[in-house]
């Protein structure tokens, strides 16, 4: 059995243990730097609709003496926006964040449950010590330095970063295949995902791996004196189909 | 039958099983979504979680390097995330969070709130014997302009609705608060030293100024001014002060088994509880002191009972009465 990459294991009633790799610090830099796009779109789109609401033309100059409305209205809460979008964010999408999804990442709690609201508050205030002194400095640091790579707003709630894995599909041809073909389940699925990965593949990326597939698998790779791109496809395509 | 051709046989009876898995992927991501009122559908989760957990056991064996197996560890962990996510009703969590928890929490942190409280005060204390014995010290705690307008006799907050709306005022000055609160928290990470920091600078610098306007026989304009707010606003500069002390004593001493982190995980999660309570309030006190305090037609003696009352508030707020908690009489 191969090693499951580093992360929590988490006991189960079932007897089989919960495995989640747990995010390294590129994953989250990632997440954070989408987050940060998104809050400042929403905080500068909100200021400058606000703006130009409140002045009536094309201008988003504030007035020139102290006005409550310009303050609770335009500035006020797109200040709200940038400041308390993690937290607000979190909580409504339960330890996830736009960010977070398209890094494949999700925040959980020790028992690899979704963490509880105080546990996401406390995250995020501390935020303002892995913040310091600038560019989330100690947040990186002690990322790096910890095992599970955790931020101390981690450390202070209890929760980890893992991957989610929200892509994983199952190689449904490639399982079908393996029932009759000559292909182990294993080589079912690296044909399937050579077949799919195909159109995106440079064309000696593909005769490549097929040559390798199909002598692995015991196929002669020079059976046919045809060696065109279609060829070596329909030769993957006929070792994965049934015999 | 031999081991490959068993092996192969498992496999194949294995991966017939995948419409199953989709199903079973399908209803935990529908379930965590909280899409589903239908009881059925969750208890067929149950199933769902034993059938991944015992597909996925056979698949680490069988298929240790394949897609399925990955597909499988990220459906298994999502119906244990799903399975085991408790039940959350906004109203119950806030009833209970303000009746229940924070009332605890704030018995738990007495010692801390009586040593809070007393470094602060020497703190103030310090700062204004500081000044009143060498007055120029106070460019060290205070502004150019703060300090040039006493000289002329006149305190910084007189007119200055004139310059500045209440309403900007309070969500200024609210906003700074609780920045200024949740750092004097936080900072107990730094084994409580820069709670400790907080907590000083902050008393020397209250010192410092009311010796200053002391000197120049302003004493009486600033207590009228900060009374109405003032009195909430230092105790939950305590009460933060606190937090982060049980915060930076978890580091030192640990008193979970766990060891310095999990000591420190379970301290800062229950004292942040009290942090709520405290943001809460420095939302009223930034509106007192912006809509009350500067505002002249307020006089000393309704000043001093908004003040009062609204401490009386945050006392029955953290005690837990405000919302139906009675206090604990002996047994008769």
């Amino acid at each position: 059995m191969s090693e499951v990459a580093p992360g929590l294991v988490v006991d189960s009633v079932t007897g089989i243990d919960v495995s989640l790799p747990v995010a390294g610090p590129g994953a989250r830099a990632y997440a954070f730097l989408v987050d940060w796009h998104i809050r400042v779109i929403l905080a500068l789109g909100w200021f400058v609709l606000g703006a130009l609401l409140y002045n009536g033309r094309f201008s988003l100059s504030p007035p020139l003496t102290n006005d409550a409305r310009w303050f609770g209205a335009v500035v006020a809460p797109a200040l709200a926006i940038y400041f308390l979008y993690h937290h607000a964010v979190e909580l409504a999408m339960r330890g996830s964040t736009p960010g977070k999804r398209m890094a494949g990442v999700r925040i959980v709690a020790r028992d690899g449950g979704v963490p509880s609201a105080g546990a996401l508050l406390t995250r995020n205030v501390f935020r303002l010590v892995d913040s310091l002194p600038l560019f989330y400095g100690v947040g990186l640091i002690t990322v790096v330095l910890t095992r599970d790579n955790l931020r101390i707003g981690d450390m202070a709630a209890g929760t980890l970063l893992v991957f989610e894995h929200a892509d994983a599909r199952l190689p449904t041809p490639a399982s079908d295949a393996h029932r009759v073909s000559r292909l182990d389940a294993a080589g079912a699925e690296i044909v399937a995902e050579l077949l799919e990965r195909w159109p995106a593949l440079q064309p000696e990326a593909r005769v490549r791996l097929a040559r390798q597939v199909l002598t692995r698998y015991g196929a002669d790779p020079a059976e046919s004196g045809n060696h065109d791109d279609a060829a070596w496809r329909t030769r993957l395509e006929r070792l994965a189909r049934p015999q | 039958m031999n081991g490959s051709a068993r092996q192969r046989a498992l496999t194949v009876s294995l991966l017939q099983r995948a419409d199953l898995w989709r199903q079973a992927e399908t209803r935990a991501r529908r379930l965590a979504r909280g899409r589903s009122d239908d009881a059925a559908d969750a208890t067929r989760l149950a199933d769902d979680y034993r059938l991944l957990a015992h597909d996925l056991a056979r698949v680490r064996m069988l298929m240790p390097d394949s897609r399925t197996r990955e597909y499988l560890e990220a459906a298994y962990a999502r119906a244990h995330a799903t399975l085991h996510h408790g039940a959350w009703r906004l109203g119950s969590a806030l009833l209970t969070l303000f009746r229940d928890e924070i009332p605890a929490v704030v018995r738990w942190l007495r010692p801390y709130i009586v040593w809070s409280t007393v470094i602060f005060a020497l703190a103030v204390i310090g700062g204004y014997a500081l000044v009143q014995r060498y007055p120029e010290l106070i460019a060290l705690f205070a502004s150019p302009d703060l300090i040039a307008s006493v000289e002329r006799g006149q305190l910084w907050t007189e007119g200055l609705l004139n310059i500045v709306p209440s309403s900007v005022l309070s969500a200024q000055i609210l906003a700074n608060n609780i920045v200024v609160s949740l750092f004097a928290y936080c900072a107990g990470f730094l084994f409580g030293l820069g709670t400790l920091y907080i907590l000083g600078l902050n008393g020397l610098m209250l010192g410092a100024v009311f010796a200053f306007v002391s000197l120049h026989g302003l004493r009486a304009q600033l207590f009228g001014f900060i009374v109405a707010h003032g009195c909430v606003e230092l105790s939950v500069m305590c009460l933060s002060g606190a937090a982060g002390a049980a915060v930076g004593e978890a580091l030192i001493r640990p008193a979970q088994a766990g060891g310095r982190i999990e000591s420190f995980r379970v301290a800062a999660l229950r004292s942040g509880k009290l942090l709520i309570a405290c943001a809460l309030l420095l939302v009223g006190a930034g509106i007192l002191e912006g809509y009350v305090s500067p505002d002249p037609r307020f006089a000393l003696w309704a000043r001093s009972a908004i003040g009062a009352s609204y401490w009386l508030f945050m006392v029955a707020l953290l005690c837990g009465w405000l919302f139906g908690r009675r206090a604990r009489r002996p047994m008769p």
